[in-house]
């Protein structure tokens, strides 16, 4: 037999795809968040509020995804702000060449913010670059205080985690120091928030981050321009 | 289940580069697999098997090496590999770990037949001794 070397990443077709469309977000000033939970978390809620409370400072779209059904596209929808669905079929994950294929329906010049709703699972989406620059993830209370523990390379990539259902904490006899400690353990440099969509407790703090995020990047952008 | 288009990417990495060699049958694939990655190995090997029919991988066996994870500490340097449970703040000065290995998914090499013993299977399946 023959030894022939390969030293190929399995996935670098999909960090290849990833790395063009970070190119493009990046010419367009664009920033792209990736927002990843469980299934049942509160992504989609989550997202109505943030993007209730961007409305009107920004031009935003959403990218969402999920194996069967737009339920969550129309939801959007139906807060006039533009979105395309991505079902997935039997795919556990959203790729770059998906989102590639989905920018097309974009005007992508025409956008400050892009969200892509990633399917509802902890374990996949973690290993599928999608060119975005911001990684969100979201633990609801209700889902106990150990999901950092048992989903350590999800928690581990995000940059932000939304600590979501804090109205719940008390009837799922869960601690939130005790999940905000598993989060650090596993990714000391994320940036934490506790909220509860159904209160409005905690939210403000997030879209507001958020909001400066958005100007600091209008910032780089044009003095990318300027430059 | 990630790992059917895990395992889908293996193959056709490795089928293109037995391509670059007139398409000779491929024998051995080797992985690296680290042991901080969201690839649970049995489910890969199933998916493998599912992914190498009828390609020129159909016979190759797909050799996992699993990398441990290995951390170092950004501050004391401190090199550990982390016990059950990953816990990345150093447990010496409480400063954030960074991952030196464990993220790997990487194909090292494959191992295809050479042309003498392509030839000679040939001749082999077509001069069988009738028994």
């Amino acid at each position: 037999m023959e030894r022939v070397a390969v030293q190929a990443g399995v996935l670098s077709a999909n960090q290849q795809t990833a790395a063009e469309n970070r190119r493009l977000f990046e010419a367009q000033g664009l920033l792209v968040m990736n927002l990843m939970s469980a299934p049942g978390a509160g992504k989609t809620t989550l997202l109505e509020a943030t993007l209730q409370a961007l409305r009107g400072r920004f031009r935003m779209a959403v990218i969402e995804g999920d194996m069967q059904t737009d339920l969550d596209a129309q939801r959007i929808r139906a807060l006039g702000v533009r979105s395309h669905q991505i079902t997935t079929g039997t795919v556990c994950h959203l790729d770059a060449r998906m989102v590639a294929r989905a920018l097309a329906v974009f005007p992508v010049d025409e956008l400050d913010l892009l969200v892509i709703e990633n399917v509802g699972n902890l374990i996949c989406p973690a290993s599928f670059d999608l060119g975005e620059s911001l990684r969100v993830v979201v633990s609801s209370v209700a889902e106990g205080a150990e999901k950092p523990k048992k989903y350590p390379v999800m928690f581990h990539k995000a940059d932000v985690v939304l600590i979501n259902k804090t109205d719940l904490a008390a009837a799922s006899g869960v601690d939130l120091r005790e999940l905000e400690a598993n989060i650090r353990d596993v990714n000391p440099r994320a940036i934490v928030f506790a909220l509860s969509c159904k209160t409005g407790v905690g939210l403000e703090a997030w879209t507001e981050w958020l909001q400066h995020a958005m100007e600091l990047r209008g910032v780089t952008a044009m003095a990318s321009v300027r430059g | 289940m990630h790992e059917i288009s895990i395992a889908q990417s293996i193959v056709d990495i490795a089928e293109s580069k037995a391509r670059e060699r007139n398409s000779r049958p491929i024998q051995v694939i080797k992985l690296r697999l680290g042991e901080f990655t969201t690839i649970v190995r049995e489910a890969l090997e199933f998916a493998f098997e599912i992914a190498q029919e009828g390609t020129l991988a159909e016979y190759a066996r797909l050799e996992i090496e699993v990398v441990p994870m290995v951390v170092r500490c950004v501050v004391c340097e401190a090199v550990t590999q982390p016990a059950a449970g990953v816990r990345l703040i150093c447990a010496q000065c409480g400063f954030p770990l960074e991952i030196v290995s464990g993220e790997e998914l990487q194909i090292e090499y494959i191992e295809i037949e050479t042309e003498e013993e392509e030839s000679l299977k040939w001749n082999e399946s077509r001069f069988k001794p009738v028994s």
